[in-house]
């Protein structure tokens, strides 16, 4: 408390204190920023944080831009999208910003959330940074899905025809909500303009009022650390966690090396590769929307693919849509299906380790699989890894209740 | 506090959110009715006539109809042939689930046997099959009769257009109502005219 005193009068007379007395600049700076204290041990899994953010707000600057040369007309949006790549100033540049922004999104968010299991992050105090996480995620999907229909090439076209039709599954009112969805008995100019408006307005600013709970709820607990222990628990005379640094400039500094190393890899395939051979952007979406002719090989940019393989996995259309919506809905369970005191890995026994890693292959292989045409032998592995995506949380569940493991320390040591 | 509580006043609090809730309620309904198809969408979708004189036997044809394909097949003799022996292989043969008029039976599906009229669109996920007339080996299937092949999600139909068993898609492709106008015209999307 003497810290903030002694501040305050040393800015007693300054134009901060004029800003203080009407809005807590400066308190909300140290709250956040200057007397934040995160634990000293952060490792590489934690420059995804920081940097999800940069994309946000990379994906919002050049969104806008996008905006300024586009139409959502069907007759007209797969022109506009040329006539930004071919003809508007640097147009292209600002294009494939957005599109390899939304992949590195997802790239960064899994590695991110996968950090979180990682460390037991999503555990007790921190469930609901865990659920505001989710629901960014659930949101970010849609953004990612509406934003991809708007070039209106023959992908984006039965990409949303399909995605649109498994609404069809919920029971009873399944194709009256499809004809609401799309606003139209088909895809048309109609759902073309209304994913435009939700891509655009609504979902953003709904994805950015939920990072702003998920950080609130994160600065109200407090970070996780790789050791998964409580540094609030030890703290000097001041109050300050003893294995606690102040997030700036320490961190600040740390995230600013990692926004770095991102810019190099971001940057490069923006110049380079920028469709990633048909991975960021499809081949099939450079031929205009033709409601009569469908791609042969429709599969969804690779974000969704561990899904989809899931919904073609199950030889019926409702179950199949039930289980993709189930994969998506467990994950939100987690901090109460994690039953153990433990938080990191580190100090959790060889069970835990090996069924932690074979749920990340199966995940990264589900994804692959999602993207092949689909033989039988392809099927009968798609299905016994969802079969096994679905087993590790009801094992996880009984395991970890009475799970034994090696002796957390009380603080980070090194 | 509980003692303290102006009965009144409570009252009025809780039946002013009431009104509040029920306001809102009725404030959102025109904002999700705004959602449907307009009335221009409604209108949109009027019949269409094509010459089917030109379709040479074992040829498909694709015509737009409300923005949808619809499938034209003057089918062969060969590819009628196989039709009754596949009713073991299929989920639905008898039609119990399909979307069609009254006036298509369970077998040619169709008003003239040899001409195959199907919406082209999976009733899976909404993908457009693809036609594979040939009774050849596919890589889908190795027992392939001919007909209709999802690339989206691997259903499968026969030259009927019935869902075979262990496709994603469980309703038979969806058939419109037509009518034949005169021997070559064909008009979609009425019942009218003779057969």
């Amino acid at each position: 408390m003497g810290k903030i005193a002694s501040s305050r009068t040393k800015n007693s007379s300054g134009i901060m204190d004029w800003f203080n007395h009407r809005l807590p600049v400066t308190q909300f700076y140290k709250d956040h920023l200057s007397e934040y204290y995160a634990p000293k041990n952060f490792n590489f899994w934690y420059f995804f944080g920081s940097l999800a953010l940069l994309v946000l707000v990379n994906q919002i600057v050049t969104g806008i831009w996008l905006t300024m040369h586009y139409k959502p007309d069907a007759a007209q949006a797969f022109g506009m999208v040329e006539y930004i790549m071919r003809d508007v100033p640097w147009g292209w540049l600002i294009r494939y910003l957005h599109t390899t922004g939304a992949s590195a999104f997802f790239v960064v968010i899994y590695l991110h959330m996968f950090r979180g299991l990682l460390y037991g992050s999503y555990k007790k105090p921190r469930e609901l940074i865990w659920v505001f996480g989710m629901i960014i995620y659930v949101a970010l999907m849609a953004e990612a899905f509406m934003g991809y229909v708007l070039p209106w090439g023959n992908m984006s076209y039965w990409g949303a025809k399909v995605i649109t039709q498994l609404f069809a599954a919920v029971p009873w009112v399944g194709d009256a909500l499809v004809e609401w969805v799309r606003g139209d008995y088909l895809i048309s100019d109609a759902t073309l303009n209304r994913f435009f408006a939700l891509h655009v307005v609504a979902l953003p600013l709904v994805i950015l009022i939920l990072v702003v709970l998920h950080l609130a709820a994160l600065h109200t607990v407090g970070s996780n650390n790789p050791e998964g222990v409580d540094i609030k628990k030890h703290k000097d005379e001041n109050g300050v966690p003893k294995d606690g640094i102040p997030f700036h400039p320490y961190y600040t500094v740390k995230d600013i090396f990692g926004v770095g190393m991102f810019l190099l890899i971001f940057l490069f395939i923006v110049f380079v590769k920028p469709d990633m051979g048909g991975l960021f952007l499809e081949h099939d979406n450079y031929v205009p929307a033709d409601p009569s002719s469908t791609p042969d090989h429709i599969k969804p940019v690779w974000y969704f693919t561990p899904f989809y393989a899931m919904l073609r996995a199950v030889p019926d259309m409702q179950m199949g849509a039930l289980i993709m919506a189930l994969a998506i809905v467990v994950l939100f369970f987690l901090p109460w299906l994690d039953r153990s005191p433990v938080k990191s890995i580190r100090y959790r026994r060889w069970p835990y380790k090996i069924m932690l890693s074979l749920f990340a292959i199966t995940f990264v292989v589900l994804g692959w699989l999602g993207m092949q045409a689909g033989s039988e032998l392809q099927k009968l592995m798609a299905q016994i890894l969802t079969g096994f995506y679905f087993f590790y949380f009801v094992w996880l569940f009984f395991y970890s209740r009475n799970e034994t493991y090696h002796e957390v320390p009380e603080r980070i040591e090194k | 506090m509980t003692d303290n509580v102006n009965k009144s006043r409570r009252n009025l609090l809780i039946s002013t959110s009431a009104v509040g809730v029920i306001g809102a309620g009725f404030a959102a309904v025109p904002f999700i009715k705004s959602w449907l198809p307009s009335e221009r969408a409604k209108a949109a979708g009027s019949p269409v006539k094509t010459d089917i004189s030109k379709i040479e036997p074992g040829q498909m044809i694709n015509v737009l109809w409300r923005g949808q394909p619809v499938f034209i097949v003057n089918r062969t003799d060969k590819q009628m042939s196989v039709l009754d022996s596949l009713t073991d292989r299929l989920k639905d043969p008898d039609d119990d689930t399909s979307i069609q008029p009254d006036y298509i039976d369970n077998k040619y599906r169709a008003k003239r046997n040899n001409l195959l009229v199907v919406i082209g669109i999976c009733t899976h996920l909404g993908c457009s099959p693809k036609y594979y007339p040939d009774l050849v080996p596919q890589s889908f299937d190795s027992e392939w009769q001919g007909g209709f092949y999802c690339p989206c999600h691997n259903s499968r139909f026969d030259i009927s257009g019935r869902v075979y068993k262990g496709s994603p898609a469980s309703r038979n492709l969806d058939i419109p109502p037509y009518a034949f106008l005169d021997d070559n015209i064909i008009e979609i999307g009425t019942d009218g005219g003779t057969a």
